[in-house]
């Protein structure tokens, strides 16, 4: 990318607050709770999970109890999925603002990425008070947690930012989010655990960046986890990779985006 | 003087029917499939919104926009302002460059007055600490102080695009790129906003201007471009550009009913009207008269023969035939010694047109002073078309199922005891329900 763009971004810096803040402060008013649902979503997601998972199947969790386990995985997916399906809508939704004036168009989709870390620590709040509740102690891996997150936000940011320029050209994106999502959901070990996938295709599973981060989210917080550095470093190597082609395609896209939506 | 804005050779190719909205990712992908992408691509139906448009401004000057409706000239702006690009030549702009293709862009429903003043200033290109410093005359700008914390979904349209033009009035670009945003809007706030752009204007920023609004480009610019088919028309001295446009359009005579060829008129023709115009406070012949403007009803008419003593007068009717109302130089007691032979014309003021939005018929007469002599009658030979417009200042809409007449008026409220009545000035009911 060329210098001058990069000194743009700098200068809109703001704007990409203000989007920010926008998306927040529009996500929740003339609704009764409020932001309480930024915590009522991943936990709503944790009780039916448990009571189905955990309760009638039985299924394993490490060691950990089932709803712990659970909502740590949860509230970094949550946060993804909320990206990616906001972001990827981020530009079409604001065909009008892309029509009628300029600014770095990769601040809609930032700006969503960034709003959406309001609510990735409100769902880490409760987190907290589920670990108190369960008697969880933190591990000290608990310092790493940053840069996970930056890992996560690298990842939905450079997602969903190919997805919202490929939204502009071809609607069948739209469509095809939220299944996609979902099906992304079921191929992460978010709600059950890793060991009941066979064993030879573990190793693939790394090529899924979400796990990965999923992985380091646990790690972060239970100290029986170890981090496992070549499952995460592949994951943040498949993000990078990610996020260097979208912005590329994001890039070359921008000049059209006009004259096509 | 030095360049600020020059474009060279700038064109601009669009698809039409839609090409590229069309395809969808199957269609991309069975291409990639079939190796149908390195097959030659189908000539696709193309058009030049622009071609080889090539000029260059000076800091400080004004300069305008015209020409029909699809001429080219947003797309001009747009490339101007960077929101689409070139598909060849090139250009270059020293300075911050504010374009304003719409008011209020950003606005969301569910934000107050002020939140969306800060979104749409950062949106515009102002920094927060801007945005602070000019909060108070944005606001005062804007007129609703009242409603600043109210969210914008309740305002009316007329409040909406005030608030956008106060924030736009308050940025501070060295390059104003304006689009017809002063299309919309009552009169009295389309002429606060000429003001503040004169004051832009003063300010020696140059201003980019495209306008429908002849009379506002020829009073803001000095220079003015008039693009046709994508290409330069013409570009030069403003009034000499504005001129050669509007022979081009014919709009002088499209707006004076001709009564030349009227086949039943009666009287003995020794003096004939030959076309009634409606004049705009600045002079300016209009097909429809804005309601609750003022406006200038000229008569002219040919002298054959000389007459002593003319009456002049008219009847005003709805559509409908309903007698509006009947006024004459007689009425007036206005005597008149001597018409003499040749052309001349008879001005009517109305300080304030109050009828209600429709179409009106006239019937005209001129008469000897007892009424005696009919010189020349024209009956329903003239249309008066009255356009809606914010009477009340309330935003809302009135038509012809309002009546014929309104009065300028005003609700007196003090002696309402108890009552939590109040005048929401322009805004909708609160709670959402919109009253009718």
């Amino acid at each position: 990318m060329k210098r001058d763009s990069v000194s743009e971004l700098w200068r809109y810096r703001e704007l990409l607050y203000f989007f920010a803040w926008r998306e927040i402060k529009v996500r929740y008013r003339q609704a009764a709770l409020g932001a309480a649902w930024a915590v009522i979503q991943p936990l709503s997601s944790m009780i039916i999970f448990t009571l189905l998972f955990g309760r009638l199947a039985h299924v394993p969790s490490e060691g950990i109890p089932y709803p712990i386990f659970c909502y740590c995985a949860l509230v970094p997916w949550t946060y993804f999925s909320t990206v990616l399906g906001m972001g990827s809508n981020s530009l079409i939704q604001n065909d009008s603002l892309l029509t009628k004036v300029y600014f770095p168009r990769v601040l809609l989709p930032a700006g969503t990425a960034l709003a959406g870390l309001l609510d990735f620590v409100m769902g880490s709040l409760l987190m907290v008070g589920l670990m108190v509740y369960y008697h969880v102690r933190a591990s000290w891996a608990l310092l790493f947690s940053p840069l996970v997150v930056l890992c996560l936000l690298l990842l939905a940011m450079g997602v969903s930012m190919g997805l919202a320029a490929a939204n502009v050209r071809y609607r069948d994106v739209k469509h095809a989010i939220p299944f996609v999502v979902q099906m992304w959901m079921f191929a992460t070990p978010i709600i059950y655990p890793v060991s009941m996938i066979p064993a030879r295709i573990r190793p693939f599973l790394a090529l899924n960046p979400c796990w990965g981060i999923v992985h380091a989210f646990r790690a972060c917080v239970f100290p029986g986890q170890r981090f496992d550095l070549k499952l995460i470093g592949t994951s943040l190597g498949v993000a990078l990779v990610m996020f260097l082609t979208s912005a590329y395609y994001f890039y070359r896209a921008e000049k059209s985006f006009a004259d096509v939506i | 003087m030095s360049a600020v804005i020059t474009v060279d050779k700038l064109s601009k190719q669009y698809e039409i029917g839609g090409a590229k909205r069309t395809t969808t990712l199957r269609e991309s992908l069975t291409s990639l499939w079939t190796l149908e992408f390195l097959r030659k691509r189908p000539q696709k139906e193309t058009i030049w919104a622009l071609r080889d448009v090539s000029f260059s401004i000076e800091s400080g000057e004004s300069v305008g926009i015209i020409g029909r409706n699809g001429a080219g000239k947003s797309t001009l702006l747009k490339i101007l302002s960077k929101i689409t690009y070139p598909t060849s030549g090139g250009m270059n702009v020293c300075g911050k460059l504010a374009a304003l293709l719409e008011v209020g862009t950003g606005f969301h429903q569910e934000l107050t007055g002020r939140e969306n003043i800060y979104m749409n200033g950062s949106i515009l290109g102002m920094r927060k600490k801007e945005v602070d410093r000019k909060l108070e005359a944005i606001v005062e700008f804007s007129g609703v102080e009242k409603f600043l914390d109210t969210p914008i979904k309740h305002y009316s349209s007329g409040m909406r695009l005030r608030l956008g033009f106060a924030v736009a009035a308050h940025l501070d670009p060295d390059i104003l790129v304006v689009d017809e945003v002063l299309a919309v809007g009552d009169a009295a706030f389309q002429k606060k906003c000429l003001t503040a752009m004169e004051d832009l204007r003063a300010g020696a920023r140059t201003v980019l201007f495209v306008s429908h609004n002849l009379a506002a480009v020829e009073n803001l610019c000095g220079r003015c471009i008039w693009i046709e088919g994508g290409q330069i028309r013409m570009d030069g001295d403003a009034r000499r550009v504005i001129g050669a446009y509007m022979e081009s359009m014919n709009v002088g005579q499209a707006a004076i009913s001709d009564l030349h060829n009227v086949e039943h008129r009666r009287g003995n023709g020794k003096v004939r009207f030959r076309a009634v115009e409606f004049l705009s406070s600045e002079g300016i012949s209009q097909k429809v008269i804005r309601a609750g403007d003022p406006v200038v009803m000229r008569f002219h008419y040919t002298v054959n023969e000389p007459v002593a003593q003319p009456s002049f007068g008219f009847r005003l009717y709805t559509d409908m035939g309903t007698l509006v109302t009947e006024t004459s130089t007689w009425h007036h007691s206005i005597y008149i010694p001597q018409l003499e032979t040749g052309d001349g014309y008879l001005d009517l003021e109305i300080g304030c047109l109050n009828l209600m939005p429709a179409k009106y018929m006239l019937s005209l007469w001129i008469t000897d002073m007892t009424g005696a002599f009919i010189y020349d009658n024209v009956e329903h030979g003239v249309t008066l078309e009255v356009e809606s417009a914010n009477i009340y200042q309330s935003g809302r809409d009135l038509d012809s199922r309002c009546g014929i007449l309104f009065f300028p008026q005003k609700w007196n409220l003090s002696g309402m005891r108890g009552a939590r009545a109040e005048v929401l000035d322009d805004l909708r009911m609160p709670g959402g329900a919109v009253a009718v």
